[in-house]
């Protein structure tokens, strides 16, 4: 697992330092902020992804909750522009929870695969935007400066923005590794049968692994609303792929029990550097994709072979 | 101490108890004894909360329970070691023996505490591993002593043993009987399940009979012996296996000459006749499933040579083996041998489909013929060839799995711990199985665990340690002294 975290910090420290020899402004500290910044909501979204996937779940609405709740918010606002931007916020995060929660009762309770539970919400969550905003979008003129103001606020030259992803690796490192609960939903997605024997209920993890992602989801909403000063039905279309993508590349496990905090934000920071390097290197973003896919391909085979070289070095050891 | 009374349980109409009765004492250890499908592992899962009685009274101390979940057993100081391996490949040794109550200080998980009592914890049981390694990592025995230290890993009052010797080598079933012995001394109540007798008379003070899922006679263990016990278990008097089949011919069916392959096993040779059974006995981990892959297709080989009628082959898969005239029953009948969530009749028609359905399409009348003819002929305990395998008692599926490969015609039978863990009457079918095949000509491979099934079976036996052969000995030879010496001798 560890090698796994150093090999891909090393193939972005790599990557990075090529980019930096070409182009010595890309390691500026204001040009570093910024690919924090852009990379925020897609480690937040990919921490709140890995918890679901560790439990063996996915989770395919995070974009469409995301989509949602950043509505709800603009909405929110319009209405009572001077509710203040933390009330709206706290808004966002509790329907985000909701509808997470949601997706977890379906799994747990009625046992439905969560890639057809998740399939399914992701559908009526972007249907319910158009519903609650018949189809119109909300504009930057309509929401209220403390809104807008809220996710440029710098501190230490990062963005509130930025600071959001830092304290959540944060916390979601410290709660996977010392808390019960984040121990359990490894042992759960590991092994469910050998956690219900061991008083665990695999499906209560999923449960709280799915409302902890909708919860990220929701308050991501506020975030990308607030930052693009735009909220319409298909605002982060699709990006629940790269959400996946980037766990995947981090080395987080889709038959569950395996994933760490840190190769999650390799992954996103992975994404993050080629996203921000492409323009300047001259190359269309739309290559991104590409180079996801390859990344996850390459991925997959290192592990394959690494699973092979695992097994052969026990028999050695017993013979 | 702990009493469960006129216990009953079904899964889906199936009765798994009638009416079971079960008390364990403080002090001493109980062997529970029953053939598979008696109800053993069923009321271990009630003892353990897994699984809610229909009906029926559980008292602790005198005190009526109910055991609602794993957790809630555990803090009434159960402890369960159960049959099937539970433990998570992901999560480190520590971790694994720690999981039920991981160290905290400061309400985070201290790492260094659960290190140090999983250090103390494998030290007891004379375990050499490494608590930081990731559990998937060990051998499926190592596995076990995990699962042991994690239950021994508490202030159990009552401690369950659901055939925990099953993977362990003879040093370290002593290990865990020393533990327990002391556990029992100082007033913990253990109740031991095993197929072993010499076990059960070892260590148990008391036993307690199932038969049909209804509890038939208990008693102390010196008032009895292995025949009563037997005849208990299944309501009939079972034969002994004999031995007396007719002598082996002379001709050579199978000869492997120095087999080997980095780090499994070095310099293998045997050979089998025509109507011979050739036991494989050693301990856990001597490499002798690994020569089995190897002979089969499973894995290379590095050097050596096999023979087939006297002539070289290459088996460089399990479809060249099969086209050899071989076939391999494995260890783990779950993963390996069987397919559980498919019909008795799709797993009996798996490797024959080429000669079932010429035209590429199956016709399942002729599936379920084909299935039914080796239902009768191995009498396999199953309403119909639709019932999937999953359903069956442990025994049953072993059948299933053989019924598999005879239905191929092999000449050479490889089965590798053919008997484990399944009852006293499957254990005879399958053993009448194989002497059935060896009399028409062929010959059968058997590795086996099982001292008395090897001298029982085996024309001769060859014996492995660490990967190399210790010799082959012959039936006169065989003596049990002189193979556990082979097989354990520095």
């Amino acid at each position: 697992m560890l090698s796994r975290d150093l090999r891909l910090g090393i193939a972005t420290l790599l990557l990075f330092a090529a980019v930096t020899a070409a182009f010595p402004q890309f390691a500026r500290p204001d040009n570093l902020a910024g690919v924090l910044n852009d990379s925020a909501i897609l480690i937040l979204l990919a921490l709140g992804q890995m918890l679901v996937i560790l439990t063996r779940g996915i989770d395919l609405s995070v974009a469409a909750n995301l989509a949602l709740c950043g509505m709800i918010a603009a909405l929110f606002n319009r209405h009572f522009p001077d509710a203040g931007a933390l009330s709206t916020v706290a808004i966002a995060l509790v329907c985000g929870a909701l509808l997470g929660a949601c997706n977890g009762l379906l799994v747990w309770k009625l046992r439905l695969p969560p890639i057809v539970v998740t399939l399914g919400t992701m559908s009526i969550f972007r249907g319910a935007i158009y519903q609650l905003s018949g189809g119109v979008w909300v504009n930057d003129n309509e929401m209220s400066p403390a809104f807008l103001d809220l996710v440029r606020y710098r501190f230490l030259g990062l963005t509130t923005l930025a600071w959001t992803a830092v304290i959540a690796a944060l916390a979601a490192f410290i709660c996977l590794r010392y808390l019960r609960t984040g121990r359990d939903l490894y042992a759960a997605g590991g092994n469910p049968s050998a956690a219900t024997a061991a008083g665990i209920d695999p499906g209560r993890m999923q449960f709280i692994a799915y409302t902890i992602c909708g919860a990220i989801a929701g308050v991501c909403g506020y975030l990308w609303v607030a930052r693009f000063a735009v909220a319409y039905t298909d605002i982060a279309l699709g990006f629940e792929l790269e959400v996946i993508a980037a766990c995947l590349i981090g080395g987080v496990a889709i038959a569950g029990g395996i994933g760490t905090v840190t190769g999650v934000l390799l992954g996103c920071l992975f994404i993050g550097v080629i996203r921000n390097a492409l323009p300047l290197v001259g190359i269309s973003p739309f290559w991104q994709m590409y180079i996801n896919g390859v990344v996850i391909t390459v991925a997959a085979l290192m592990s394959a072979r690494q699973r092979t070289e695992k097994r052969s070095i026990l028999e050695a050891e017993r013979a | 101490m702990l009493r469960l009374a006129n216990i009953r349980k079904s899964f889906g109409g199936v009765h798994a108890l009638r009416d079971a009765t079960l008390t364990l004492h403080a002090g001493e250890v109980t062997a529970l004894i029953g053939e598979n499908g008696a109800g053993k592992s069923t009321i271990v899962r009630i003892i353990g909360g897994l699984h809610q009685p229909d009906a029926g009274e559980i008292q602790l101390d005198g005190r009526t329970v109910r055991i609602t979940d794993a957790h809630h057993a555990r803090s009434l100081g159960i402890s369960i070691v159960h049959q099937e391996c539970v433990v998570f490949d992901n999560l480190s040794v520590a971790e694994n023996i720690c999981i039920h109550a991981r160290p905290q200080r400061h309400g985070l998980v201290s790492w260094r505490q659960m290190r140090e009592r999983a250090k103390t914890m494998l030290r007891q049981l004379d375990a050499t591993f490494d608590p930081d390694l990731p559990a998937g990592r060990l051998s499926i025995a190592q596995k076990h002593i995990v699962q042991i230290a994690r239950a021994l890993d508490s202030d159990a009052r009552v401690l369950v043993l659901d055939e925990p010797t099953a993977a362990l080598s003879h040093r370290e079933a002593e290990d865990l009987f020393r533990i327990t012995r002391q556990l029992t001394g100082d007033g913990c109540a253990v109740l031991f399940i095993s197929h072993r007798f010499e076990e059960v008379f070892s260590l148990a003070h008391r036993y307690s009979v199932f038969r049909d899922g209804a509890a038939v006679d208990a008693g102390r263990i010196d008032e009895v012996d292995t025949n009563v016990l037997v005849k208990l278990m299944v309501g009939r008097a079972v034969e002994p296996s004999v031995s007396g089949h007719a002598a082996p011919s002379e001709t050579e069916l199978l000869r492997v000459e120095g087999l080997s392959r980095r780090g499994e096993f070095n310099g293998i040779s045997f050979s089998v006749r025509r109507g011979e059974v050739l036991g494989i006995y050693g301990l856990v981990g001597a490499g002798r499933s690994e020569v089995a892959h190897a002979l089969f297709g499973l894995s290379t080989v590095d050097s050596g040579r096999i023979l087939i009628d006297g002539m070289p082959v290459t088996i460089a898969s399990p479809t060249d083996a099969v086209r050899h005239g071989l076939a391999y029953v494995p260890e783990d009948r779950q993963t390996e041998g069987a397919i559980l969530s498919l019909s008795i009749a799709a797993n009996v028609c798996l490797p024959s489909l080429q000669a079932l359905a010429p035209q590429v399409i199956c016709k399942r009348d002729r599936e379920s013929a084909f299935a039914q003819k080796w239902i009768d002929s191995l009498s396999v305990k199953t309403p119909g060839p639709d019932q999937l395998v999953g359903a069956l008692s442990g025994g049953n599926q072993q059948k299933v799995v053989l019924a598999k490969w005879l239905a191929r015609q092999p000449r050479i039978l490889i089965v590798d711990e053919p008997t484990k863990g399944i009852d006293v009457g499957a254990k005879a079918a399958v053993h009448a199985v194989m002497r059935e095949f060896v009399a028409k000509g062929h010959a059968v491979v058997m590795i086996s665990s099982e001292l008395p099934e090897v001298l029982n079976l085996s024309d001769r036996v060859l014996v492995m340690r660490r990967g190399r052969a210790r010799g082959v000995f012959e039936r006169e030879a065989a003596t049990p002294e002189a193979i556990v010496r082979a097989a354990t001798d520095a």
